[in-house]
């Protein structure tokens, strides 16, 4: 077969094609209209997005508002459960930008993990866990902020349905009001690595350590922008505009290289379930069809991505592929935590990298870091807190 | 195409299943016919290791072959990875999404091949709907990830020690992923209950399903919200 005439060689998509947005081919309407129409007639409250906010281009054109402050940040319960230095990475880095968040108690999971992986929820109560979330973050005068991609593409299939079924929109706000709480849509749903993108110039400015050396691959994650597929940042400077800029364009403001890679569109593998129960299948995936092309065509320092599931299939996975003698070892993070590092970063204090299992000390050291010090800082925060001379770390401790 | 699998069950009770899937409110925008181009399968993760096609579904149910719908139903529906890749479809079908209806019913009407495919994942629906958050760090155990290597025993070693030296102080948990307020898990067990969802677990395990009730109602009487 015949390969195809084009051709990537990092994000320069080398072909003469040009990638014009046509607003006839447009798959998911935008939905922004309706919302604000639904709004007037009294069906929710529509929560704005606050000022000052960035504009981004999504797939098709339109411009997309992404806060740049006064969020409420929505947390991941893999992240933070598993991989915390994802979480505190994004936190950290809005506290070194100066920005105003809010992170709250009155959040729960979307719920989103387990209804892919075991069904075991509905249509209505996967909408009324959405909207209480967004209820609770509109009480607070903070606008959402989603740390995590399922949480994220499972939201903006949940306000799809309740823009176009009224009968569920009622349902829900049924249920909200018995909650004794206000029914509300925000005006935009948007993801932590939309902010990362909105921001990728100033955290250049600020950028500490010199990445130009360093070579990441790209996972785009498959719910940020396989679900509603409108609604996701493409850049025409990134790919031509035919991949999702998320990350890409976060790691090539920060001067690092970004390579490519063929099988950039599959999933990691992680399936939901399958991570729990089924890890055969995530293993296999993950290496064979992930790290190990990586490896093969990238031959890369890191694998940055921005969802709780990638990062967690394509790290955990790897140990056992090694055992098998397999061409994996490439260490996984999120592009907050790459970012954070780049900035000047503690590696566990704030990225946490010591809950990730591929060996990650090449890269750091690669990066200038020296590992040995920073693990024996680490050592002594730990210490302080066995011997009682420190209840927790602080943000006062890593800023 | 006839199926000559689960002959034992009526046809019938077939076509309920079927007609349950098809009253759901996504199952109009997430079919509209299927070309055969193949794409879907060329994207899914799934189709690789499995005998698994997520075409083959989207064929079964626009053709309403409630035989080899049933089939899938029980052998099939719980391979899918629900990555939703196969939304790339030329005529904007979701197969993803149309398994994701398929599964809801199988857990609705307790098929054994569904308590099967969900045997040992139970915990976590535990989890989830109890705490609000899906994992937490003292899931983290040796003997539930040994294929993630020795970097798992570390963390559950020092697990209460590294959960301190994080400074978010919403983390600050091993139980929970995040510090989730008593009313806001209430809100959501009083969400479970009223959208149906607590039911649901009782098709799928009666014992799981009685403890949470328990749990669940205790909890609601305590805060005084109305779940019904």
């Amino acid at each position: 077969m015949d390969s195809l005439d084009v051709r990537v060689n990092g994000t320069k998509v080398e072909t003469s094609r040009k990638f014009e947005r046509d607003p006839e081919t447009v798959r998911d309407e935008d939905l922004r209209e309706a919302i604000w129409e639904l709004g007037r007639e009294g069906e929710w409250i529509v929560q704005p997005v606050p000022e000052p906010y960035y504009l981004a281009p999504t797939k098709y054109g339109r411009l997309k508002k992404i806060p740049l402050e006064h969020t409420w940040h929505h947390k991941s319960c893999g992240q933070c459960g598993h991989i915390p230095g994802y979480s505190t990475s994004i936190f950290w880095l809005n506290r070194v930008l100066g920005y105003d968040y809010f992170d709250p108690r009155d959040q729960t999971s979307c719920t989103a993990w387990n209804y892919y992986a075991s069904a075991t929820s509905n249509q209505a109560a996967q909408a009324a866990v959405a909207m209480r979330n967004f209820s609770a973050a509109y009480e607070t005068g903070y606008f959402p902020l989603i740390h995590c991609g399922t949480s994220f593409g499972h939201y903006k299939e949940v306000r799809h349905e309740l823009v176009h079924d009224a009968k569920l929109r009622r349902q829900v706000r049924n249920i909200i009001e018995k909650l004794g709480r206000p029914f509300v849509m925000p005006e935009e749903i948007v993801h932590y690595s939309e902010w990362m993108y909105a921001v990728r110039e100033e955290l250049a400015t600020r950028r500490q350590l010199d990445v130009s050396g360093i070579t990441a691959t790209v996972h785009p994650a498959c719910h940020y922008y396989k679900l509603q597929t409108g609604d996701a940042i493409y850049d025409p400077e990134i790919y031509g505009g035919q991949r999702t800029a998320a990350v890409t364009g976060v790691v090539q403001a920060l001067g690092a290289n970004v390579a490519d890679y063929s099988t950039w569109y599959d999933c990691c593998g992680f399936g939901f379930r399958h991570i729990l129960v089924q890890r055969d299948f995530t293993r296999s995936f993950a290496t064979l069809r992930k790290i190990e092309v990586m490896k093969q065509e990238a031959n890369p320092d890191v694998v940055l991505t921005h969802d709780t599931g990638c990062v967690t299939s394509l790290d955990k996975s790897q140990f056992a592929a090694q055992a098998h003698g397999r061409n994996v070892g490439v260490p996984v993070m999120s592009e907050s935590q790459f970012a954070a590092l780049a900035l000047g970063a503690h590696p566990f204090r704030v990225t946490q990298l010591h809950w990730h299992s591929v060996d990650y000390r090449l890269l750091l050291e690669k990066m200038g870091i020296d590992v040995d010090k920073a693990w024996s800082e680490f050592q002594s925060d730990v210490d302080k807190v066995k011997q009682g001379e420190m209840e927790y770390l602080t943000w006062e401790h890593v800023l | 195409m006839p199926s000559d699998r689960y002959t034992d069950v009526a046809l019938e009770e077939k076509q309920r299943l079927f007609n349950e899937v098809k009253a759901d409110a996504r199952y109009e925008s997430y079919l509209y016919g299927c070309y055969e181009c193949g794409i879907c399968v060329a994207a899914c993760p799934s189709a690789r290791f499995y005998d698994f096609s997520p075409r083959k579904i989207t064929q079964t149910l626009a053709r309403e072959d409630v035989e080899l719908f049933y089939e899938q139903l029980n052998d099939d529906v719980w391979n899918c990875s629900q990555c939703f890749s196969c939304n790339r479809c030329p005529r904007q079908n979701s197969p993803g999404g149309l398994i994701t209806i398929m599964r809801e019913v199988a857990v609705k009407n307790g098929l054994r091949t569904t308590k099967e495919a969900l045997a040992g994942y139970t915990r976590i629906i535990y989890k989830i709907m109890t705490t609000g958050t899906q994992v937490s760090p003292d899931m983290l155990q040796e003997d539930a990830f040994p294929d993630w290597g020795p970097q798992v025993k570390a963390v559950s070693e020092n697990l209460d020690v590294w959960r301190r030296v994080l400074p978010p102080e919403t983390l600050h948990t091993t139980g929970l992923s995040w510090q989730v307020e008593e009313r806001t898990m209430h809100e959501l067990y009083a969400i479970w209950k009223m959208t149906g969802c607590l039911d649901m677990i009782g098709e799928l395990d009666e014992g799981l399903h009685d403890i949470m009730e328990e749990i669940m109602d205790d909890a609601l009487e305590e805060s005084g919200l109305v779940a019904e």
